[in-house]
């Protein structure tokens, strides 16, 4: 009876924390949040999946593959976003010596390179902490 | 001592700060169960946070948002918060690697009792 | 209650006196002119807005004044699932001969 309503429950309500985790990276410099809140709220959606339906059902929605994909290029993004400083002859990390245009603020699309690095970072907090659970869940075969 | 308590009534974050230490370092130090050793220091840490955010704080202030002060409020610190953001990912970190240590040492060993553990490694003499 | 956790609590509780003694001399919550805000923070807020672009104070510290340090962050968040990922995929492989 209670895994028949933590189920019905929980197909209506994790789209809407996992669209939500998505709002609060993507927004990260015009409201409070930021990458690392957003990405573990990003995690936590499908985490709370995982719990809820069974680990073979999470595991096919997240297979290996993916998340050591996304794992290893996000650490690479970071770097190669800092790399554009370099080729233009200014320092590493560098966001408006470089001479990138810095926008409107407020807009969604302001910042240079801020809004591309928070996007890397957070989902590569979420593929951290989804990793990180499959490991440890692992144990109980 | 009546001045000692004024003064921690004013400054009562960093009262509750030491306190939660305090209850931090006990729990380490008096169980003997390795998960709850774990949880005190993760409570340590969540108490050194605490004290550091709350000192930047400025009462009646804004957050720091541009567009949120008006013109008879400031913008509070937005420094310490920043750099507490790197501990929370560490504090992550070390949680998340000491928990993996206890699976294995409970696969090997079969308990999760500190002294017991020690004992069959011969560190300590039977009682 | 044993005697050693006795004395675990004498110990801690002396300590405890002490700091909350240090706490109280400490400047009163709050006030907006305590040293925390200094030039420092004086800078950071100003400007903010023209340097970087976006809203939110925090970020752009976290992200483009001091973007160094995030990125070694994200390092040790790496190693940290390095370390877990092999500390129990080994176990797994073990029990499976």
């Amino acid at each position: 009876m209670k895994d028949f309503i933590l189920k019905r429950i929980a197909a209506i309500i994790l789209p809407f924390v996992c669209i939500y985790g998505f709002y609060v990276i993507l927004h990260g410099h015009v409201s409070p949040g930021g990458s690392f809140a957003g990405g573990i709220i990003l995690g936590l959606s499908f985490i709370a999946y995982s719990t809820i339906y069974g680990t073979e059902k999470g595991r096919a929605k997240l297979p290996e593959r993916v998340l050591t994909w996304t794992e290893s290029y996000g650490t690479l993004w970071y770097v190669m976003m800092g790399m554009v400083g370099i080729v233009r002859g200014v320092p590493f990390l560098a966001n408006k010596l470089a001479g990138v245009d810095l926008g409107v603020p407020g807009a969604l699309s302001s910042g240079g390179l801020i809004s591309l690095i928070g996007l890397g970072v957070g989902i590569r907090v979420a593929s951290t902490i989804v990793t990180l659970f499959f490991t440890m869940m692992e144990e109980e075969s | 001592m009546k001045i000692l308590i004024d003064k921690l009534i004013i400054n009562y974050p960093y009262f509750i700060s030491v306190v939660l230490f305090m209850i931090g370092a006990l729990t380490v130090l008096t169980r003997s169960n390795l998960f709850k050793k774990l949880l005190g220091i993760n409570i340590m840490e969540s108490a050194i946070f605490l004290l550091f955010v709350a000192g930047g704080n400025i009462r009646g202030g804004a957050s720091p948002i541009i567009g949120k002060a008006t013109t008879e409020s400031v913008y509070i610190n937005p420094l310490p918060s920043a750099l507490m953001l790197t501990g929370i990912v560490v504090s992550v970190s070390v949680t998340a690697f000491a928990l993996a240590l206890i699976v294995r040492l409970y696969k090997s060993y079969n308990t999760t009792d500190a002294r017991r553990i020690a004992t069959m490694r011969d560190e300590v003499t039977e009682r | 209650m044993k005697i050693k956790n006795i004395l675990i609590l004498l110990v801690v509780l002396l300590a405890t006196y002490g700091i909350l003694m240090a706490v109280a001399e400490l400047p009163p919550y709050g006030m907006p002119d305590n040293p925390v805000h200094n030039q420092v923070s004086e800078r950071y807020i100003n400007e903010a807005l023209e340097d970087t672009g976006v809203l939110n104070m925090v970020t752009a510290i976290v992200l483009d004044y001091r973007a160094y340090d995030t990125m070694f962050e994200t390092i040790v968040l790496f190693t940290a699932t390095l370390a877990v990922v092999i500390t129990l995929k080994s176990w797994k492989k073990e029990g499976e001969r």
